[in-house]
């Protein structure tokens, strides 16, 4: 990671930029053994790695395994010092880096709430139908929506709450999987 | 076969079925079943420590002095929080360790309870895995598969957290039959065999070819040294080491070109900016050899042999991987070299070999000696005079003198130095020496010491002495943490800030006061009759050798310059050579 360097820089040589960040998403299978979460947050933590999204639950109970995704903005070089460092985890089966791998579909969840009266309501029934939002939970005054789909359709449905009385936003971060009948 | 016993008597059990003779620890509340078991048989011995740190880094002594697995018992609480420096020194220097803490019973896991700290969490990030048993059903797998991870693939410490109820509760006793059929962890011991000839043809090809090696070779054990030996003699290449890799390949042999880095050999360091293809050999390319990293051997092809993926392409770019064990791979290619030409390829009249020559004759570890005062490079190369025939074991601690010892004392075998390379530990020489000497009651085993690094596990003295174990611990007295002094006047303008060594110990009246045997020397006409008192003298000695107070340690590739930028002996004024730019580094 660090053939082109600064000239000068702090303790250790600090990278020169030779290619752009990318934002990849991983995908983990590991085993769902008390403290897991915290060996990946802990090793992305220590290491100086980004985590933009992390999901984690148990998908295959029989085995006890969890599928970790893990979605991270990082220069070729430590993305794959990313991979790598993953798959020194001793509960680590296997890094799919499903970005690289092409072809995958990712998915997120959110819960929105928007408060407001009259005209609005109407307006942000309509936006809501728009998107395929569906109404979970409706008072005189505010709706909770349950929107599913890729991050950047829920960022602009958020942004459109935003006028319309936005109160809060819950998100799963994202779910990802790859397209076609392999399997991780 | 299961047999029902406490979970305190499966720890000593497993320890049984694991061959471990020696453990090293400190007894406590909640390792008290455990040491009970100990009193109730005797098949393992237990050395009683001073402190934790002390233990763990006799354990990494043990490990790497014979290979084996080390073994640490500590309490919870203080005595896991005092464990953490030599764990994470293991780590960084791929030492196996298995770590057995107790913890409070699992009921009051959580609540702060006395002496209860969460181990498993502060040792995460300094273990290569850890475990916290909360079911007396897992603990003999636990035991066994730490044993495994703690030995297989890159070595490294693993910490198994017992809590009192489980060193208490029955269970079934069992040795898994195949503890290396781990369901996620799976080493890869085998290099790629179209790799492996891939790199045997550029060997073929290459003009000016280095071997590059390091603890990997040490780690894959003995066998791995002969390969080594063996693949040199075939090729013909020249031979450097990291820290961690002396004694790998004979500093005896024509071959060797000495340690390589920021004190290595100008010939090594010369030799692989030079190069056209280096081949890395179970090293990591840290950044204590390759210096300025965007000026790193600029014209090299880089094969890196390494049995953790992780490592390869970390910081230098790899032109060819081959993941796996470094024995193996070496053996492949002596057996692919050897079917493809039964030419040496670089004969000692070669070009390479005749600018080698060239760089060797800079003589880049001279010095000037003195009939006055003891130079600390004479000093090692008297004690190595001294000790040659004999069977020894070196230990240092960190500074210095553990780079001269580098320098000037010659290892001619594996697992014959021990001293922290990567974390750099000050206090690790002495208890490291305690545990070599456990492992080896006979042979001769010398802590290479300063007088900073060894004041920080001077205790531990008192347990060579409670079990007779005859260490002897040279100190480099030069009255400063000279490594330390040695930056400052480099970096600092001579602004020698709490580096100087204040308020010394008598150390002569310190080993008598502790039972041990007390030297001191400051004439170097005395020198070989002092040391020879110290080899003569049946139990631990404390070696006070007074040397010259302001020697630097050269030769040295300073922060941010490239490995053909390097201060030489005769370089006086220090102060002046690293620029601005370079101060920031360490």
């Amino acid at each position: 990671m660090n053939t082109n360097l600064q000239p000068s820089g702090s303790a250790y040589f600090i990278t020169k930029p030779t290619a752009e960040p990318e934002r990849h998403t991983l995908s983990v299978l590991v085993d769902n053994e008390p403290g897991i979460l915290a060996r990946i947050a802990g090793l992305f933590s220590a290491r100086g790695f980004n985590i933009d999204s992390l999901t984690v639950s148990e998908t295959n109970h029989e085995k006890g395994r969890s599928r970790i995704t893990v979605v991270t903005v990082a220069r070729p070089k430590v993305l794959r010092q990313i991979k790598l460092q993953l798959e020194r985890l001793i509960p680590v089966h296997k890094v799919h880096d499903l970005t690289q791998e092409g072809k995958c579909l990712e998915r997120e969840l959110a819960l929105v709430k928007v408060a407001g009266k009259g005209e609005n309501r109407v307006e942000t029934l309509r936006i809501a139908d728009a998107f395929r939002a569906q109404v979970v939970d409706a008072s005189t005054e505010s709706f909770i929506f349950e929107i599913t789909g890729k991050s950047s359709k829920i960022e602009q449905f958020i942004a459109l709450m935003m006028p319309l009385g936005l109160v809060e936003v819950v998100r799963t971060g994202i779910s990802a999987i790859s397209r076609g009948s392999s399997k991780m | 076969m299961s047999e029902q016993m406490s979970g305190a008597e499966m720890v000593l059990r497993a320890l049984k079925d694991q061959n471990v003779e020696h453990i090293f620890g400190y007894p406590g509340g909640a390792v008290l079943p455990i040491y009970d078991a100990i009193f109730q048989q005797d098949d393992i011995k237990h050395i009683l420590v001073r402190h934790e740190q002390g233990a763990t880094h006799m354990a990494e002594g043990y490990a790497r002095s014979t290979g084996k697995v080390g073994v640490v018992l500590v309490t919870s609480g203080p005595g896991a929080t005092n464990a953490i420096t030599g764990l994470t020194d293991a780590l960084l220097d791929s030492i196996p360790l298995v770590c057995i803490s107790g913890q409070v019973p699992t009921p009051l896991i959580g609540s702060d309870a006395f002496q209860e700290c969460d181990t498993v969490g502060i040792t995460r990030n300094c273990t290569k895995h850890n475990y916290l048993v909360k079911k007396i059903e897992d603990l003999p797998r636990i035991l066994h598969e730490a044993f495994y991870i703690a030995s297989s693939g890159r070595p490294g410490p693993v910490v198994v957290d017992i809590p009192k109820d489980v060193q208490f509760a029955m269970g079934d006793y069992y040795k898994p039959s195949n503890e290396s059929d781990h369901k996620s962890y799976k080493p890869q011991l085998n290099g790629d065999l179209g790799a492996i000839e891939e790199a045997v043809n550029l060997m073929i090809r290459a003009e000016k070819p280095i071997l590059y090696t390091g603890g990997g070779i040490i780690n894959s054990g003995k066998e791995a040294s002969e390969s080594l030996r063996e693949l040199a003699e075939l090729t013909g290449f020249p031979v450097t080491s990291t820290l961690m890799g002396l004694g790998a390949f004979p500093a005896k042999s024509d071959q060797w070109l000495g340690m390589l880095g920021m004190h290595g050999t100008y010939e090594a360091n010369l030799a692989m900016h030079d190069a056209d293809l280096i081949v890395c050999l179970g090293a990591r390319f840290d950044d204590r050899i390759t210096g300025r990293l965007d000026a790193f051997a600029p014209n090299s092809t880089k094969i890196h042999v390494d049995i953790d993926p992780s490592s390869i392409g970390k910081t230098v770019h790899i032109d060819l991987p081959i993941i796996g064990d470094c024995n193996n791979i070496i053996l492949e290619m002596i057996r692919i070299w050897r079917e493809k030409t039964d030419q040496n390829r670089l004969s000692a009249s070669s070009v390479w070999w005749k600018q080698i020559e060239e760089w060797r004759d800079v003589k880049s570890l001279r010095y000037e000696n003195s009939d006055e005062v003891i130079k600390p490079q004479f000093a090692i190369q008297r004690l190595n005079e001294a000790v040659k025939d004999k069977d020894t074991y070196i230990t240092t601690e960190v500074g210095q003198h553990q780079m001269w010892a580098a320098q000037y004392f010659q290892f001619n075998e594996p697992n014959r130095f021990m001293t922290s390379g990567g974390l750099g530990t000050m206090g690790y020489g002495l208890p490291a020496a305690v545990g070599v000497q456990v492992a080896h009651p006979d042979a001769v085993v010398i802590d290479i010491a300063g007088e900073a690094s060894v004041q920080m596990t001077m205790q531990e003295f008192s347990t060579a002495v409670q079990f007779r174990l005859p260490i002897k611990i040279f100190i480099l007295n030069n009255e400063y943490m000279g490594m330390v002094r040695q930056w400052q006047q480099l970096l600092h303008g001579s602004r020698y800030s709490s580096s100087y060594s204040e308020s010394l110990p008598d150390f002569v009246k310190l080993a008598e006061a502790m039972g041990g045997k007390g030297i001191r020397c400051d004439d170097p006409a005395k020198l070989d009759d002092a040391i020879q008192d110290m080899l003569d003298y049946d139990g631990p000695v404390l070696f006070d050798c007074r040397v010259s107070k302001e020697e630097n340690c050269l030769p040295m590739i300073p922060s941010g310059k490239a490995h053909n930028e390097m201060i030489l002996p005769e370089t006086k004024d220090i102060g002046n050579v690293i620029d601005e730019k370079g101060k920031v580094l360490v």
